[in-house]
């Protein structure tokens, strides 16, 4: 039980701070989830590879893979519901009143500030995942093979419209036949 | 016999709601900017729910509350034609779609996860998932870094989280916010002085 409420509690943080959605609260998934050491990283990065293969929200989707290692599919609806209650909340409790005053200095000065600081916390995840996936930082310094995999999907996904999916579908290909 | 009927309004709406999200949902991919043209092309022009005016306010506010933004607009769409009910049906149709399908996915993995051919295959898509991180950060990067003092910022914030591991990203995040604050402040302190002057 304490275990449940824990899942619950945990994401339900996660969503709350989850500003910019997507890719951006997968840092805080990451921090949380080493507090608790519930996973090392290269198991979050597998996590993130279902996630990322399915339809939907990539941090209400990672949140479920997680919660259903840790405790079965209960455990998945939970941190399903714990991360997107805070959604749910906010906009209804303060929804109106943000579109009333969107414009306002106050709030365009908080953005300003927030949304440089997500960015960052993107890019730190980007770097943290590379190194315990020992694609930078390991023996040899830059795995070639796997730093090549990372600069052709990145400008892939930059420059078309390529669906995640079928990118992380011909990785695994490319996987079975090089690694 | 007025309640009767409009009770009997209100499930269809939220049914309406609920299927509508539920329709779109798993055809999501991409995240949710991916997803912008294709749910406004089905709640303002086909469902004709709300207007060109209240679409831009529901994803201005989709990208600016915390958590999944095609999430949140379905949350929003919902609220503004039913009510609390309304966003708790948009919000359901939306997610019980793709958690569904997550955990068929899951169950497989784990079934799967000792397989030979599974850890290869895995090996291949690792790389994959840090370029989806880093390509996020460089499409973001596009709207948010909007000026030199967004980059120090977000410098700032890479060698924090990376240097001193003890600090709480949350702490981060919020520091973030406040920073914004007085930056915003300053200069405008600073550019009336200027005039002024």
């Amino acid at each position: 039980m304490s275990l449940y409420i824990d899942i619950f509690i945990t994401f339900f943080k996660i969503g709350l701070i989850g500003f910019g959605g997507g890719y951006a609260i997968i840092p805080i998934i990451e921090s949380q989830v080493s507090l608790h050491q519930w996973l090392d990283v290269k198991q979050l990065t597998d996590v993130i590879a279902i996630a990322a293969m399915a339809p939907g929200p990539i941090a209400a989707n990672s949140a479920t893979v997680i919660g259903f290692k840790l405790a079965g599919i209960p455990g998945a609806a939970i941190a399903c519901t714990g991360i997107t209650l805070p959604s749910l909340l906010v906009i209804l409790i303060l929804g109106k009143l943000f579109i009333k005053f969107q414009e306002h200095v106050l709030v365009k000065a908080t953005f300003y500030g927030l949304r440089a600081t997500i960015i960052g916390t993107i890019v730190y995840a980007a770097i943290k995942f590379a190194i315990s996936n020992g694609i930078i930082g390991g023996s040899n310094l830059i795995d070639i093979k796997n730093i090549l995999l990372v600069l052709v999907s990145f400008v892939l996904l930059v420059k078309t419209k390529i669906n995640p999916m079928y990118l992380i579908i011909a990785a695994g290909l490319i996987g079975i036949l090089v690694f | 016999m007025k309640n009767v009927n409009e009770r009997e309004i209100d499930f269809k709406i939220l049914s309406d709601l609920f299927f509508t999200f539920f329709k779109l949902s798993p055809i999501s991919f991409g995240g949710g900017f991916a997803m912008m043209p294709v749910l406004e092309a089905e709640i303002v022009e086909k469902k004709k729910w709300i207007d060109d005016k209240q679409i831009v306010d529901t994803f201005v506010l989709a990208q600016s509350a915390p958590g999944a933004i095609a999430t949140n607009s379905a949350i929003f769409v919902g609220y503004q034609i039913a009510g609390v009910p309304g966003a708790i049906a948009a919000m359901m149709g939306m997610i019980i779609p793709t958690f569904v399908i997550v955990i068929v996915l899951a169950l497989l993995f784990v079934f799967f996860q000792t397989n030979h051919y599974v850890l290869a295959a895995l090996n291949g898509i690792r790389p994959v998932i840090v370029a989806l991180i880093a390509s996020a950060a460089y499409k973001m990067s596009k709207t948010s870094l909007i000026d030199k003092t967004c980059w120090i910022i977000c410098l700032l914030c890479v060698a924090v989280l990376l240097f001193c591991p003890d600090i709480n990203i949350i702490v981060v995040i919020l520091s973030g916010a406040f920073i914004g604050i007085a930056i915003v402040k300053i200069k405008k302190m600073f550019s009336t002085s200027v005039k002024t002057k």
